[in-house]
């Protein structure tokens, strides 16, 4: 089944409010056996000028596995069940880090859907933004539908 | 800890070569830490069902600890002010005691303004590459 491309340029708007908390910055960078103190102890993120402990670079993915179902799980998009989808690029540029204490919300575009060779891209901007609407970060995901693209021609 | 000083940091500078291991339990604690819970990342039998020699490393996993050799590197991780990757090969981790050792290593390769510098990086294991056209943008103090 390929995606469904009537999503080209569709946006879902900001709904649930995702707190970033000191234990969940933690928890993450500990899971990736990362031990700098700026994400661990408010003091040392302090003496680098920040209010309270920071979020690692690639923190924003916590953010859209929470509040990033859409369209991945909108049964009109088309995406398979099993594992099909594997992520090819992402980029997350800062406006400034994500700290704890932050009350986050998520703005979803597809931007393009389109095929390569037997597989389908997907591109989605999501914007993560205070909730009082300061932009904290862009991130840009390259997503690869395997094999679901049309056939095309005639098979040999 | 942190670079005080851009003018002190020319292009061509070398970032200390790193390496990291990746293991399986990390992928599990990964799991959980981000919610990511696709099986490619834990279940042997489904990664392999779908043509995997082995469970994979998330992409968050590869493109987190590529970009520890950079705010390890400069100190204060909110430097980073933009950051990318394609993922180019999956990262296998064998179940054993040891996993997939990442080798990172970067270089300074462009001064932009307002004190921000660009870091091309590169990410490889058992010497095939593992990211493309990785860089990072951080902003020195």
């Amino acid at each position: 089944v390929t995606l469904n491309r009537d999503f080209i340029g569709r946006t879902l708007p900001p709904g649930e409010i995702y707190e970033v908390s000191r234990e969940k910055i933690r928890e993450y960078a500990l899971a990736l056996d990362d031990t700098n103190p700026v994400y661990l102890d408010r003091e040392a993120a302090g003496a680098v000028g920040h209010s309270d402990v920071i979020a690692p670079p690639t923190f924003a993915h916590v953010v859209l596995f929470r509040l990033g179902g859409w369209p991945l799980y909108d049964p009109d998009f088309g995406k398979q069940t099993q594992p099909v989808c594997v992520h090819r690029l992402a980029r997350v540029v800062h406006h400034r880090p994500i700290q704890a204490g932050d009350r986050l919300v998520l703005t979803t575009t597809v931007d393009d859907i389109h095929d390569i060779g037997p597989h389908e891209q997907f591109v989605l901007t999501s914007e993560i933004a205070a909730a009082d609407g300061e932009p904290v970060c862009t991130v840009v995901s390259h997503i690869v539908s395997r094999g679901t693209a049309a056939p095309k021609g005639v098979a040999r | 800890m942190t670079i005080k000083l851009d003018r002190a940091i020319a292009v061509g500078t070398p970032l200390p070569a790193r390496e990291f291991n990746v293991d399986r339990k990390m992928l599990v604690m990964y799991c959980g830490a981000c919610g990511d819970f696709a099986p490619t990342h834990w279940n042997e039998r489904i990664a392999r069902s779908v043509g995997l020699p082995d469970v994979i490393a998330h992409g968050g996993v590869i493109m987190a600890k590529t970009l520890q050799a950079v705010t390890d590197w400069v100190g204060d991780p909110g430097a980073v002010v933009d950051c990318r990757a394609q993922f180019s090969r999956p990262l296998v981790v064998p179940d054993d005691d040891v996993g997939a050792m990442l080798r990172v290593t970067g270089v300074v390769e462009e001064k932009l303004d307002h004190q921000r510098v660009v870091i091309r990086l590169n990410a490889e294991s058992g010497g095939q590459p593992v990211l493309s056209a990785a860089l990072a943008v951080v902003r020195l103090s």
